[in-house]
């Protein structure tokens, strides 16, 4: 039962970052208001895409579609970058499999969120320009220091977009019933087009669009869920546990042992403010002030996309199971149950059928189709300003890059990024990938969040400290996953795992502080000495914005 | 220059008032949110029947569902104080601080 759970988790987190779809896909047949709708967002935002074009002139307008984003604008592009398609499906599916344990798993996502504010947003944005190398390299050397964010964005980036990649062609395939390899492609070339063309300003807008769309679709979707029981979650609850029992109401095997629990809890916080394209988006707003302000509504509007997700997963529970028409009867001949069809993750998407007929189907659809563009996107952009921003502009370069040709170094990376994905998709589509989410998480963790937080808040850092501490971080992460139960048993087919948790979070962090400090009181050199000395400078700007990078004029 | 710069802002009460408050909210807003998270996974770690305790005896909702949707509204109550208290006192602080400055 707890083994058969954990293996559920599992593969909920992937799903959480990637959409993936449990179990056989079968195609379905073309879902022609799917299509329809699908297509007037596609058309819409390629419309936005070509007027960002216009305006995306320098690298400032690129990185950060010209730094005069406002505050509520950002929050809701936050929690467009923040949503993806694999929390609405893969939360309420698994509200609607285990009830309880749903909510838990989303307050973990969200309790991050006011830590960023609290700790990083402000400093972050008043030292930042366009990427969170610049804070972490504000004082340090810029060649190891950016060499080293650059790799864990990299790195976090690519796992992810993977994740998505996968997620996005299973779950295209199952709701528009075209191929796995077109999904894809249509995906990574879409992506490119926004980005290539409309940088920062087109994917905040297809972000914003996106939030606005599913923020809404999930609140008609728990509101008709609502009405059915005169609104009252008495009667709904009731109704659920008289179905699938009253334990749904408890907490169940999600955190079984208190280790794995603050690991994971340790992952999902400290990762949520490492991860590169979440870091990003501060840079987009004018000043300190818009920063707080964006972290505010976004921890709104993501808190109460939490909530709707439990709603729905119990709806689910009321109208989708043992539901005649969405029932899985090849798979129940099999293994017996009342599965349904696609799997558990789909159970929001059934109930948006139950709810609204073809029609809200085919919206629901298209808005899981629009979130997984508008998460790729922003991943695709975090990666590819560590390229030409961090790489090649800063290490590479040394500071003196023409602006127009680090431009054309951005482009070009998108696009290799963006092919880069598509072929991850193709190669990844039948491999067990849940490993991926976790294990970016892990290295956002371990190796971004230590380097930034004390490069902000901690005096005697040096280069040396962090670059031995941050990648000692990054290596036991990803040692520790290789090691762990889900590459080392269930994919390399070993009996036992050496590492036995699945989270490394506790363990790399750990490393990876103790590393930053050891290797930073130990430096005696004059170069750690400057270092130590320029904090204070720069502690006054992160404190007061004193000389931060402005806003833009338009 | 660039010491005197440093000097003139360290020595402003303005900066020492800035510092303490803010270090004083955001310390004591984080600790608030990391004791009421870790209590909640921590309690369903160690006893998970607790939260599985209905609220009322004729009811089916548990006290797990009240806290779990307590601490998302908690969570987003906190970064309202913060943002509350930020744009209020902070933002009056650091103008003044930087008008101190102007021109050096």
């Amino acid at each position: 039962m707890n083994r058969s759970f954990l293996f559920i988790i599992l593969s909920s987190i992937v799903l959480f970052a990637s959409g993936t779809i449990e179990g056989a896909i079968e195609k379905q047949d073309l879902n022609i208001s799917a299509i329809m709708m699908f297509i007037l967002f596609v058309g819409a935002t390629l419309g936005i895409t070509y007027w960002a074009a216009r305006k995306t002139k320098s690298p400032k307008d690129f990185y950060t579609a010209g730094g005069g984003i406002t505050g509520f604008q950002n929050g809701m592009a936050i929690a467009g970058d923040y949503m993806s398609a694999a929390s609405f499906l893969g939360i309420s599916g698994l509200v609607y499999m285990k009830g309880y344990d749903g909510l838990i798993y989303s307050i973990g996502f969200l309790v991050g969120w006011p830590i960023i504010l609290f700790m990083i947003a402000e400093p972050l944005r008043n030292l930042g320009k366009y990427s969170f190398a610049d804070v972490a390299s504000y004082r340090l050397k810029q060649t190891p220091i950016r060499s080293l964010a650059a790799t864990g964005s990299i790195a976090t980036v690519i796992l992810y977009l993977i994740a998505q990649m996968v997620g996005s062609g299973k779950l295209i395939q199952l709701l528009f019933g075209l191929e796995y390899e077109i999904a894809v492609i249509l995906v990574g070339v879409l992506m490119i087009l926004y980005v290539t063309f409309g940088g920062m300003l087109a994917t905040t807008w297809v972000q914003i669009i996106k939030a606005f769309l599913l923020l809404s679709g999930a609140t008609f979707m728990a509101f008709a869920v609502m009405n059915n029981y005169d609104f009252s979650f008495e009667k709904l609850f009731s109704h659920a546990t008289e179905i699938k029992g009253i334990e749904i109401m408890s907490p169940g095997g999600l955190v079984s042992d208190p280790i794995s629990a603050i690991s994971l809890a340790v992952a999902l916080m400290f990762g949520t403010a490492g991860l590169p394209h979440i870091l990003m988006r501060f840079f987009t707003v004018s000043d300190a002030k818009e920063a707080r302000k964006s972290v505010f509504y976004a921890t709104g509007f993501i808190g109460y996309f939490y909530i709707l997700t439990f709603i729905i997963g119990f709806g689910a529970i009321v109208m989708v199971f043992e539901n005649p028409e969405y029932v899985d009867y090849a798979s129940q001949a099999i293994s017996g149950g009342s599965p349904i069809i696609g799997g558990n993750n789909m159970a929001a998407i059934h109930l948006s059928h139950a709810v609204g007929g073809d029609f809200f189907l085919g919206f629901i659809s298209a808005v899981a189709f629009a979130t997984i563009l508008a998460v790729v996107s922003g991943l695709t952009l975090a990666g590819a300003s560590a390229i030409s921003h961090d790489l090649y502009s800063s290490v590479i370069k040394k500071g003196n890059a023409d602006p127009k040709v680090e431009m054309r170094v951005s482009k070009i990376a998108t696009v290799a990024l963006g092919i880069v994905a598509i072929i991850m998709g193709i190669m990844f589509e039948n491999q067990n990938i849940a490993f991926v989410v976790g294990l970016a998480f892990a290295i956002a963790a371990s190796a971004n969040f230590p380097i930034l937080i004390l490069s902000m808040y901690w005096q005697r850092l040096t280069t040396r400290g962090a670059v031995i501490g941050g990648s000692l971080g990054l290596a036991t992460a990803v040692t520790l996953v290789v090691l762990g139960p889900i590459v080392w048993v269930q994919i390399l087919g070993n009996a036992e795992a050496i590492f036995p948790y699945k989270y490394p979070a506790l363990f790399s962090v750990t490393v990876s502080f103790l590393g930053i400090y050891f290797f930073s009181i130990t430096d005696n050199s004059l170069r750690a000495k400057e270092e130590q000395e320029a904090f204070e400078m720069q502690f006054i700007r992160s404190q007061t914005g004193i000389g931060a990078e402005g806003a833009s004029e338009h | 220059m660039k010491n005197e710069y440093i000097k003139t802002i360290k020595n402003d009460p303005n900066y020492k008032e800035l510092l303490q408050r803010r270090r004083r909210l955001t310390l004591g807003l984080s600790l608030s949110m990391l004791v009421v998270y870790f209590s909640f996974i921590l309690s369903i770690a160690f006893k998970p029947s607790l939260l599985g305790t209905p609220i009322f005896s004729d009811s089916v909702i548990t006290y797990g569902i009240a806290v779990g949707i307590f601490v998302i509204l908690f969570a987003f109550i906190l970064t309202g104080i913060y943002t509350y208290i930020a744009n209020k006192k902070f933002d009056a602080l650091t103008q003044k601080i930087q008008n101190n400055v102007k021109g050096m």
